[in-house]
């Protein structure tokens, strides 16, 4: 993990390790670097389904991360079109038997449920947040993106990404730290 | 009689769908300059530059601000002397939406039916559609690609009368709060006072189409946005709800009569990301 001291920005890699977990702290500005994957709400149902049918999963979850999110249709000559994320609210009825599957990191835009927040401490899992709306712009962090599993599924599809310097603000860190609690109870007048 | 080629209403819906998705207007840009230069919180500014920036990139790029690129929903304003041939007219908008989505890629985001029957009808049609019929020979359109995410934190209360405007703000303030960080704050918040129920939620919508932070031309609807808004950016939600002083761009309040038993309040929420354009034919 790098600091780069002037933007008070911090460069980290994907998949997480265990160490730059550990020193990832609510409030902190990242720019991400490296494979992450995408599903939402339709593969993450089959995913569900298959752990409870005993099966693997169609990748291999252990240490990865989720982004939730449903690009627009990429125009010609672009890797991907608007990509920002969705509401991680609709996922969490799903999330706590991923992380029990070894997912390790969420990103996403919105609180989650309690259970959610109980899972993620118990399996040392961390929530960011990309900018809502700011589809145009991660998409140019985005330099590689393949379908991986369930193609019939069209745009819920789980696709596997390349990316580079994507911009994201951790929300819920290993060490019990909220930001939208903290920042909330913060600011309120 | 004036007579308005279908044709026509569908050519300037598709122009008006494709600009609203990738242009953010003036209004907004200039109310997100604003809440970047008043917020007090660093992640809250961070935040804004981001949305600011993001604004630049889809513009000059032509590419979707956001990867929702919204329900279609269109409020048509037609002068009664107006006479639309060569077409129906809500076959036209919804051709208009059709050609928009699938010319300018952008998400089409519509299933058949709600709860049985999820699958994406292809073309983001139908559009949701909104009549009025005013005096004159023109026809007015306004589109607002509408995201899920802050359309699904609307919220409506059949208040008892006796509640009167304290209720009104408090309900508004709480839809808010609730709310939270899911509608990608800063917000626009419509309010709907009065008529009925269906009414209340369709003035919380038609509210958002007012350009950003321009006042009620109704001076207590006026102050009552005023309170509104104070109240919100004291909850502390802020910029995509990292903390801060802007949780709201600015609360637009439209009303109505109402009947003797009722006070009805309707919220309806517009992300930061507030896309919306008009033109007249």
């Amino acid at each position: 993990m790098e600091h780069n001291k002037e933007s008070m920005v911090k460069k980290v890699n994907l998949p997480l390790t265990e160490k730059t977990e550990q020193n990832l702290k609510a409030g902190d500005n990242l720019l991400l670097s490296g494979v992450l994957y995408v599903a939402r709400d339709a593969a993450h149902k089959r995913m569900v389904e298959a752990l409870d049918r005993g099966e693997p999963l169609p990748f291999d979850i252990e240490g990865q991360t989720l982004y939730y999110m449903g690009p627009s249709p990429s125009p010609p000559g672009r890797v991907i079109g608007s990509a920002g994320p969705t509401t991680s609210a609709r996922l969490d009825g799903y999330t706590p038997r991923l992380l029990a599957a070894g997912l390790k990191a969420m990103i996403g835009k919105g609180v989650r449920s309690l259970e959610v927040r109980e899972a993620m401490k118990k399996h040392k899992a961390v929530y960011l947040a990309a900018v809502g709306g700011a589809g145009a712009l991660i998409s140019q962090t985005i330099i590689k993106s393949e379908v991986v599993a369930y193609p019939e599924l069209g745009p819920e599809a789980v696709l596997k990404l390349e990316v580079k310097d994507f911009p994201a603000t951790v929300i819920n860190d290993i060490h019990g730290g909220d930001l939208y609690v903290e920042g909330k109870a913060k600011y309120r007048k | 009689m004036r007579l308005i080629m279908a044709a026509d209403i569908t050519e300037a819906v598709s122009d008006l769908f494709k600009q609203a998705n990738c242009e953010l207007g003036e209004d907004v840009l200039a109310a997100l300059d604003k809440a970047r230069r008043e917020e007090e919180s660093p992640l809250g500014r961070a935040a804004i530059d981001t949305i600011l920036e993001n604004a630049r990139i889809a513009a000059t790029e032509k590419i979707p601000l956001c990867q929702d690129c919204g329900a279609a929903v269109v409020f048509l304003e037609i002068g009664q002397d107006v006479l639309v041939v060569k077409g129906g007219l809500y076959a036209a908008v919804n051709e208009g939406v059709r050609r928009a989505y699938n010319e300018g890629y952008l998400r089409r985001s519509m299933v058949y039916h709600p709860f049985s029957h999820r699958t994406n009808t292809g073309d983001n049609t139908p559009a949701v559609i909104h009549t009025d019929i005013v005096p004159g020979n023109k026809l007015k359109i306004s589109v607002l690609p509408k995201g899920g995410g802050a359309e699904n934190m609307a919220k409506l209360a059949m208040l008892l009368p006796a509640s009167g405007r304290k209720g009104v703000a408090d309900f508004v303030v709480k839809a808010v709060a609730e709310a939270w960080s899911n509608p990608c704050p800063p917000v626009i918040v419509g309010v709907g006072i009065g008529g009925t129920a269906e009414k209340a939620m369709t003035m919380a919508k038609h509210a958002l189409l007012r350009k950003v932070g321009e006042p009620s031309p109704d001076a207590e609807n006026a102050d009552l946005e005023q309170e509104i808004l104070d109240k919100v950016n004291n909850l502390g939600i802020g910029p995509m709800g990292y903390g801060g002083r802007i949780t709201a761009l600015a609360v637009h309040v439209e009303s109505f009569p109402a009947h003797i038993t009722a006070l009805p309040v309707a919220v309806n929420l517009q992300c930061h990301s507030a896309r919306h354009r008009e033109t007249v034919i």
